[in-house]
């Protein structure tokens, strides 16, 4: 199979205006009688359903929540990046795409990223006209701030709730296209299964998450913006809901999955405090400003109580290994170190893994009320979770899981390589390559979303005005709706004595501790066994209560747990085929003397996609040219 | 720490519910409030009974999808907390808890303690925004909104939509929520050209879904997790008074007082 990527000629600059003057477009007279069907109204879904509407294409829009504003996007945090150069310190589109081609580790493709670069400054402005109320300095022009891994304040912010400001500029747009009656909105509703016809998306197969009812909806096209799959690692700072099916299931129609073991683990995130542990909470990258990260130098002192350990007993380790940007290296490099303390036995916690981030220097340096001014609400919600008070003690943090850069295979349209099938968002592979800056991810949603999609798929759209709408009666429906059906009963009619909880708790396990932060040879491919073995037993023994005809939240997750299974799986031979280390993927077996991650770009410089196979993917490689950037070692020290 | 839950337990929006007891004798003081229900469902499932059905997704306080009235209070005794937000070191070993569903009219109840709260969608869907196409915007600094101002919508703009607010009052009036909404537009230079239409139509869709009205009890506001302010309410109130003969409004709606 080959890939195109559907890059356009010319030079990179230039390359999405001349795209965008000659793409084919759609009359409104056509476009009332196509259908488009999106899933997920998250950053990507909501913008690109709202925005589709007001073009004039018959929208529906589905979601698993009770409200589209519900979506797992409204709990960013920190902020979202544009190239403004709003501050006059030297930001353009050029540094923008720069920075994220770097932070990638050189595994992402010029011309997407350089065309996110390109869309972000309008993302600002189109959130301002909609009523986006964000930080503000006060001559009353745009303020703002800095994140990880750059040398310049892009960064714009609600206080710490820029994803749920965002999210509801979106939802607003969304919700007057809803009464416009150009977008049909299907709360709790649960794709799960992607129809194709001539193999082209045509439609899906949906459960009525309330009456348990099973639906056939045809269109045009069909447009995921399903989020990521964190939640393979069970505990993640991801919302409880946040799945894979989605996407799993339009890789096993076909799509092809991309670089599925790129998996980004946060460094700052609230310790699991107990087996009973349902998620993990994440204390923005902000903080890494003012606070210094440290663990006792002597292992004896390790739970002895901080404020009693001398300056010189201490090992600021980020500080120590890394001069020149100390705390605020990439998150990737600041997971990793936290991880070699921990195993090395500096662990300050007795309930598990965590190193210490405190402020008492900020405290004493800008004193508690600045502290307070910056960080108040992240201080508060750590002590609501904890019961201790960060400022008078250091707080206790470790890496967790946080986001997936991996996902469908996109070509330059953001079309999947079924044709018809469009991935947005987190749910496709597409510009962060093995390691995502911070505020880069709500960036990618709306310009996916707002921009790029409803330009990119007149494309194929056009082409689709003698279609009449899809008959949901054509034999491809049917089929699809009796595998939903089966896999629904085989579901509740296995009855073993296992919860769908405990099944996805191992699988969580075993992928933290295989193919979490440092990976090997041995371990993946244990993993994979263990994991075979699992999933084996999930379908002998795992037991879902319920009945299908009615609101039953277990069905719901043991569906997304039976998907995990087979995700789990690729992601460990992903990571495995994959034999460097780059970005948040780190092979013990490649690295540098001084043990940092080691590329290997003579070997391993494409995009992995791979084919479904339950029992043997195949992988597709897409090369990655660099026209313009020349990959370096990526150092921090 | 050993709690007796008392549970609110309905099969579906038709047929009766009614409180039932459980036991728990395996919480911790470091769990949040839906672990523990994590582990009570953990129990019932393996006990081979139907386990509880809730709402949540988040679990940090800003999707606003938990909704449990505990011991009488919408997402129980700690201010300005969500139901995801709430430990078990709140509740005293041996106390009996009692979880009700969030209870309004235009909230029916879905299962258990989940309940549909589409109303609101649709009270946005009549006005809660600022019409502007895709791509239509200018650049963002030619519209500089003093700082003051800013907080203000901000403020406004934090409501998560839960409806603790209607949960809270006796008359199961969605002002506090509907207010915000009103409050950030209006406050904003973006939202002054559909000010008079938006407020008018947002409340004749509060008002048709079954909402009651406003009778200054507060009681929304003591239990709004993100402490949205009752002066919303009252902003509101003199938005909707000025709509009323603004001329926009009287040639659009034929409305006359
Ligand atoms: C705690 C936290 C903080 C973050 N902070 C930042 C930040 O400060 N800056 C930044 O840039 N990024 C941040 N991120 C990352 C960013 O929030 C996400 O990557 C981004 O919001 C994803 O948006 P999305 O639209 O792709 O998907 P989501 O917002 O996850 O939306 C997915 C949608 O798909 C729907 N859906 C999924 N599956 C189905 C199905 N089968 N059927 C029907 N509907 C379905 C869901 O209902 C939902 O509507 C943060 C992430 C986390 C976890
Ligand atoms: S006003 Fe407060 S209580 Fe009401 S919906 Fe908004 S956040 Fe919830
Ligand atoms: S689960 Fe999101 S606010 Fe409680």
């Amino acid at each position: 199979m080959q890939l195109d990527s559907k890059i356009p000629k010319g030079n990179l600059p230039d390359k999405w205006t001349s795209y965008s003057s000659s793409v084919p477009l759609v009359s409104p007279a056509n476009k009332r009688r196509i259908d488009v069907i999106v899933i997920g109204s998250g950053l990507a879904g909501a913008s690109a359903a709202a925005t589709l509407g007001e073009l004039g294409y018959n929208v529906k829009c589905f979601c698993f929540q009770d409200s589209p504003r519900r979506a797992h996007s409204i709990a960013a945090q920190g902020g979202i990046n544009a190239a403004k150069n709003y501050q006059n310190d030297g930001d353009s589109v050029w540094r923008l795409f720069y920075d994220t081609i770097k932070g990638g580790d050189y595994r992402a493709r010029e011309a997407n990223v350089h065309r996110l670069a390109e869309c972000s400054t309008h993302i600002i402005d189109q959130c301002v006209a909609q009523g986006v109320p964000f930080a503000r300095e006060y001559g009353g022009l745009l303020a703002n701030r800095s994140f990880g891994g750059v040398q310049v304040s892009r960064t714009f912010y609600a206080r710490g709730q820029t994803g749920q400001q965002l999210l509801l500029g979106a939802y607003s747009a969304l919700e007057r296209q809803i009464n416009a009656k150009t977008v049909e909105m299907f709360t709790r509703h649960e794709m799960l299964d992607v129809v194709l016809i001539d193999g082209k998306a045509r439609g899906i197969i949906a459960r009525d998450l309330v009456s348990g009812e099973i639906q056939r909806h045809g269109a045009h096209a069909v447009v995921l913006a399903t989020g990521g799959y964190g939640n393979v690692f069970f505990l993640s700072t991801n919302a409880m809901g946040s799945n894979v099916t989605a996407a799993w299931k339009a890789h096993r129609k076909g799509s092809l999955f991309a670089n599925p073991c790129f998996t980004q683990i946060h460094p700052t995130c609230i310790p699991v405090s107990g087996h009973f542990q349902s998620k993990l909470t994440l204390m923005s990258e902000s903080l890494r400003n003012d606070g210094r990260v440290w663990v006792p130098k002597r292992k004896e002192d390790r739970l002895k109580n901080p404020l009693e350990i001398k300056e010189e007993d201490r090992d600021y380790y980020l500080e120590r290994r890394y001069p020149a940007f100390g705390n605020l290296v990439p998150r990737d490099v600041a997971s990793r170190a936290a991880k070699i303390v921990c195993d090395a036995g500096n662990s300050v916690s007795e309930k598990g893994q965590a190193v210490y981030l405190d402020f008492s220097d900020a405290i004493k340096r800008l004193g508690k009320d600045k502290i307070a001014e910056r960080y108040g609400n992240l201080f508060d919600m750590y002590q609501r979770i904890t019961d201790e008070n960060p400022y008078e003690r250091p707080m206790k943090i470790f890496p967790a899981v946080h986001y997936t850069m991996g996902g469908l295979w996109v070509d330059y349209e953001l079309s999947t390589n079924i044709p018809g099938l469009y991935a947005l968002g987190e749910a496709n592979f597409s510009d962060h390559g093995a390691n995502r800056l911070g505020a880069s991810a709500l960036m990618q949603g709306l310009a996916d979303g707002y921009f790029i999609l409803p330009v990119t798929i007149g494309s194929y759209l056009s082409k689709e005005i003698r279609t009449p709408h899809i008959d949901t009666n054509h034999p491809a429906f049917a089929t699809a709706e009796k595998q939903v059906k089966d896999q629904i009963n085989q579901l509740l009619n296995i009855n073993g004595t296992k919860t769908v909880d405990e099944f996805h708790m191992e699988l969580g396990k075993i992928m933290w501790d295989k193919c979490g932060m440092e990976r090997t040879a041995q371990g993946l491919t244990q993993a994979r066994k263990e994991i075979r073995a699992l999933r084996d037993e999930f379908y002998k023994n795992v037991k879902v209560s319920g009945n299908a005809d009615e609101f039953n939240p277990e069905l719901e997750k043991a569906g997304r747990v039976a998907d995990f299974l087979e995700l789990g799986e690729l992601m460990v031979i992903d990571a495995l085929e994959r034999n460097e280390s780059c970005g948040g993927h780190f092979r013990a077996e490649s690295v540098t003397e001084d043990g940092e991650a080691k590329r290997n770009d003579s070997e391993y410089m494409y995009v992995a996609a791979w084919q479904y196979d339950i029992n043997n993917p195949t992988l597709v490689k897409e090369p990655l040219d660099y026209e313009v950037v020349h990959p370096s070692e990526r150092s921090y020290k | 720490m050993k709690i007796t839950l008392k549970i609110w337990r309905q099969r579906n929006a038709k047929e009766a519910g009614k409180l039932e007891t459980y036991q728990l004798n395996d919480v911790t003081t470091d769990m949040s409030f839906l672990e523990m229900m994590d582990i009570l469902n953990q129990h019932l499932i393996k006990e081979g009974k139907d386990p509880v059905a809730f709402d949540h997704d988040c679990r940090e306080g800003i999707c606003g999808m938990c909704s449990m009235v505990i011991n009488g209070k919408p997402h129980g005794p700690l201010k300005a907390t969500t139901t995801c937000q709430l430990h078990m070191r709140s509740f005293k070993d041996g106390e009996t808890i009692t979880i009700e569903p969030f209870r309004a009219g235009a909230f029916p109840v879905i299962k258990d303690l989940s309940v549909n709260r589409g109303a609101f969608d649709r009270i946005i869907q009549a006005g809660g925004y600022i019409s502007v196409n895709t791509g239509s915007a200018v650049d963002a600094n030619a519209i500089p909104i003093d700082k003051i101002t800013a907080d203000l919508a901000m403020d406004a703009a934090e409501c998560i939509g839960c409806g603790a607010c209607v949960a809270a009052c006796k008359n199961s009036s969605a002002m506090l929520f509907l207010s915000a909404k009103v409050s950030q537009f209006a406050l904003l230079p973006q939202g002054q050209a559909e000010r008079s239409l938006r407020v008018l139509n947002m409340v004749e869709q509060h008002d048709a879904e079954g909402f009651g009205s406003c009778t200054n009890t507060y009681a929304c506001e003591a239990e709004c997790p993100k402490q949205i302010s009752v002066t919303n309410i009252a902003r509101l109130n003199r938005e909707y008074l000025m709509a009323t003969s603004s001329a926009q409004v009287v040639k659009e709606k034929n409305f006359s007082m």
